[in-house]
């Protein structure tokens, strides 16, 4: 049988309390005691929905959609971005939209076993930058089909091939690579 | 531009949590520790300081609009002149050459420079969506944001690239923790080893829990002066140490918010614009670098840090320095991660690009005088991280690059043993010292260089 954590997770959550001790009458001594008090800690809920607009990058997103994947070039120079951008890093000029290839390689990656609250489900996952032929930046992506206990430096330079999400979510994760 | 000294700082004690006290109270803490320390009563200091800067990084884990003007509200410091300062994780670096650049335009005569943050107030996993919010939210985030996520792909190309090895990272753990170990202001303070390094937690192949830095809340102050703001201050009785501590260079860099998007440049282009001198003036080093190029590496791709590089050569050639890792004789940099202190010897140019893994492993960058239970091939030349560094001290981000500041001052001063009442990590005959302030995946880098008036 696996060992068990000699540490019990904790949450932020506590007993609702209905009243607090207090002195009942505020002597100077009961006064002064107030300085010793333990803090009142209390939880305060904030949730938020934002309308984030994808504004000029939404064409890569419509791409996904259509299994295509898009990328951005600078017209003069050929300088081509594998995440979208608007205007060039190099001549400032608006960029014009390319079709990158659906196969890449592995150019850095890591096995995620913890991560932030929104994809701790998820975990372990990888994340990878993808190169691409006759690309000169990267897309950070998922990397799905190896086993995260055999993470290996051999991924790096590794074919991988883009895979689409048949029904989009409208988010970068709409794709993702394997193996191919 | 007019010499600027820095004459005093103040750190709280950094804290997985401080429910005790509020975040202006916590830097009222921080505050009276730097007053207390030149003798000045906070009524005499008011009378003098011309007005401030504020360090925090993140709205989100106060819930709190503003911050910085409810702790210059409550330091008492209202209606002096003041502002915030935001820049990542090099926001505290930025704060204090803020405070700097104050100083030495006429501004004022003497500014204080504040950070705090308070990052115990939601739990670690939604800190670190906080934090990954730093990151581009159309196409980084929502891949699977996380800071020692991205750090650790970093780390793959970086091994793949130059050899670099799990254990070498490790070093730089021991040596952090160990070190912090004699400073009472540090958040860990334990003895671990290699093996330990290892056998935690894996958080983002290869990083462990122990390769990567803890949330924190904290603290820290420093009070810059003009001539003038000396001799005010001490017309109204300060003691200030002698000899003084000066700012002599300060450096900043910038890259592109998404790693990917990271240049890949040639060889002519890095050994134009990046190298530093002493790299440009060497043959063999020139050699090493083709061969490099030879073998596919491209600068900086997302293994190096150009906004390191650029930084650190910016405040070399202000102070002076051709040879760092025999110029300087401590730096305090951002190991939010151990493999991220390697990357950054490579960009600081205490060893070549690709030289950082063995670097570390070398014993060049530990502190003498310290039993880090290793067998280590050389001598101490630049102890990186005396005090224990972010993995030890903990990073609540506002506060970390001027709980840096505040360190490098007491090195110059010769105040440690006063302050950590041990002197364990003084370094001997310190003159000049780094501070290394860095943000995101690389975005915004500062290096600061402080000297011991002579």
């Amino acid at each position: 049988m696996a060992r068990q954590p000699n540490k019990r997770e904790e949450t932020l959550g506590g007993t609702i309390v209905h009243g607090l001790p207090f002195p009942t009458e505020l002597t100077p001594e009961a006064l002064e005691w107030l300085r010793a008090m333990q803090p009142i800690r209390i939880e305060q809920e904030y949730s938020i929905t934002y309308l984030h607009s994808y504004a000029q990058d939404s064409p890569w997103f419509a791409g996904l959609t259509n299994r295509v994947l898009l990328g951005n070039r600078e017209r003069e120079s050929g300088y081509t971005y594998a995440t979208p951008r608007g205007h060039g890093m190099y001549d400032g000029q608006e960029t014009e939209w390319v079709e990158l290839p659906q196969e890449g390689r592995v150019h850095a990656f890591t096995v995620c076993y913890f991560g932030s609250e929104e994809f701790l489900a998820e975990t372990p996952f990888v994340l990878a930058l993808i190169e691409f032929e006759g690309a000169d930046t990267l897309l950070l992506s998922r990397l799905l089909g190896v086993d995260p206990e055999q993470a290996s430096l051999d991924w790096i330079g590794m074919k991988v091939k883009a895979r689409f999400l048949r029904n989009a979510k409208l988010k970068p994760t709409d794709v993702y690579f394997v193996p191919a | 531009m007019r010499p600027v000294y820095a004459v005093a700082g103040g750190v709280s004690k950094f804290a997985k949590a401080r429910p005790d006290k509020t975040f202006p109270a916590i830097v009222k803490e921080a505050y009276d520790y730097a007053l207390q320390d030149i003798g000045l009563e906070h009524g005499q200091f008011i009378e003098l300081v011309d007005g401030s800067v504020a360090s925090y990084f993140s709205d989100h884990f106060t819930r709190q609009l503003m911050a910085g003007i409810m702790v210059q509200d409550y330091l008492g410091l209202c209606p002096k002149p003041s502002h915030r300062v935001e820049g990542g994780g090099a926001t505290g670096g930025l704060c204090f050459q803020e405070a700097w650049k104050s100083v030495a335009s006429g501004h004022m005569d003497i500014c204080l420079a504040y950070g705090f943050e308070t990052m115990s107030h939601v739990e670690t996993w939604k800190g670190n969506e906080f934090i990954a919010l730093a990151s581009d939210v159309s196409f980084d985030y929502p891949v699977g944001g996380f800071y020692s996520g991205y750090y650790a792909m970093m780390v793959t190309r970086h091994m793949k690239e130059f050899g670099t090895t799990v254990e070498q990272l490790a070093h730089v753990s021991v040596k952090n923790y160990r070190n912090a170990y004699h400073n009472p202001y540090a958040q860990k303070r334990q003895r671990i080893t290699l093996q330990d390094v290892r056998n935690a937690p894996m958080v983002a192949w290869p990083l462990t829990r122990l390769d990567i830095c803890v949330m924190s809340d904290g603290a820290a102050v420093t009070i810059l002066a003009s001539e003038e703001g000396l001799t005010r201050l001490e017309k109204a009785g300060a003691r200030i140490p002698r000899p003084l501590v000066r700012v002599t260079g300060i450096g900043r860099g910038t890259d592109a918010m998404r790693m990917a998007d990271r240049p890949h440049v040639d060889y002519e282009t890095f050994m134009r614009e990046y190298a530093t001198p002493q790299e440009q003036d060497s043959d063999d080093t020139r050699a090493y670098y083709r061969r490099l190029w030879e073998h596919g590496t491209r600068y900086p791709g997302v293994h190096s840090f150009r906004a390191g590089r650029t930084a650190g050569n910016m405040a070399y050639r202000q102070a002076g320095i051709y040879d760092p890792l025999h110029e300087l004789d401590f730096i305090e940099l951002h190991d939010a991660y151990t493999s991220s202190e390697i990357q950054t010897y490579e960009d600081l140019g205490l060893c070549r690009y690709g030289e950082g893994g063995p670097f570390a492993a070398s014993g060049k960058a530990f502190m003498p005088g310290v039993d880090y239970g290793l067998d280590l091939p050389s001598p101490p030349e630049c102890p990186v991280n005396p005090s224990g560094g972010l993995i030890a001290c903990g990073h609540p981000v506002g506060a970390t690059g001027l709980m840096q500041n505040v360190f490098a001052i007491w090195q110059l001063q010769g105040t440690i043993a006063r302050h950590f009442g041990d002197a364990t990590l003084q370094v001997k005959d310190a003159r000049r010292g780094a501070t290394h302030s860095h943000a995101g995946t690389g975005t915004y880098v500062t290096v600061t260089i402080l000297e011991r008036e002579e």
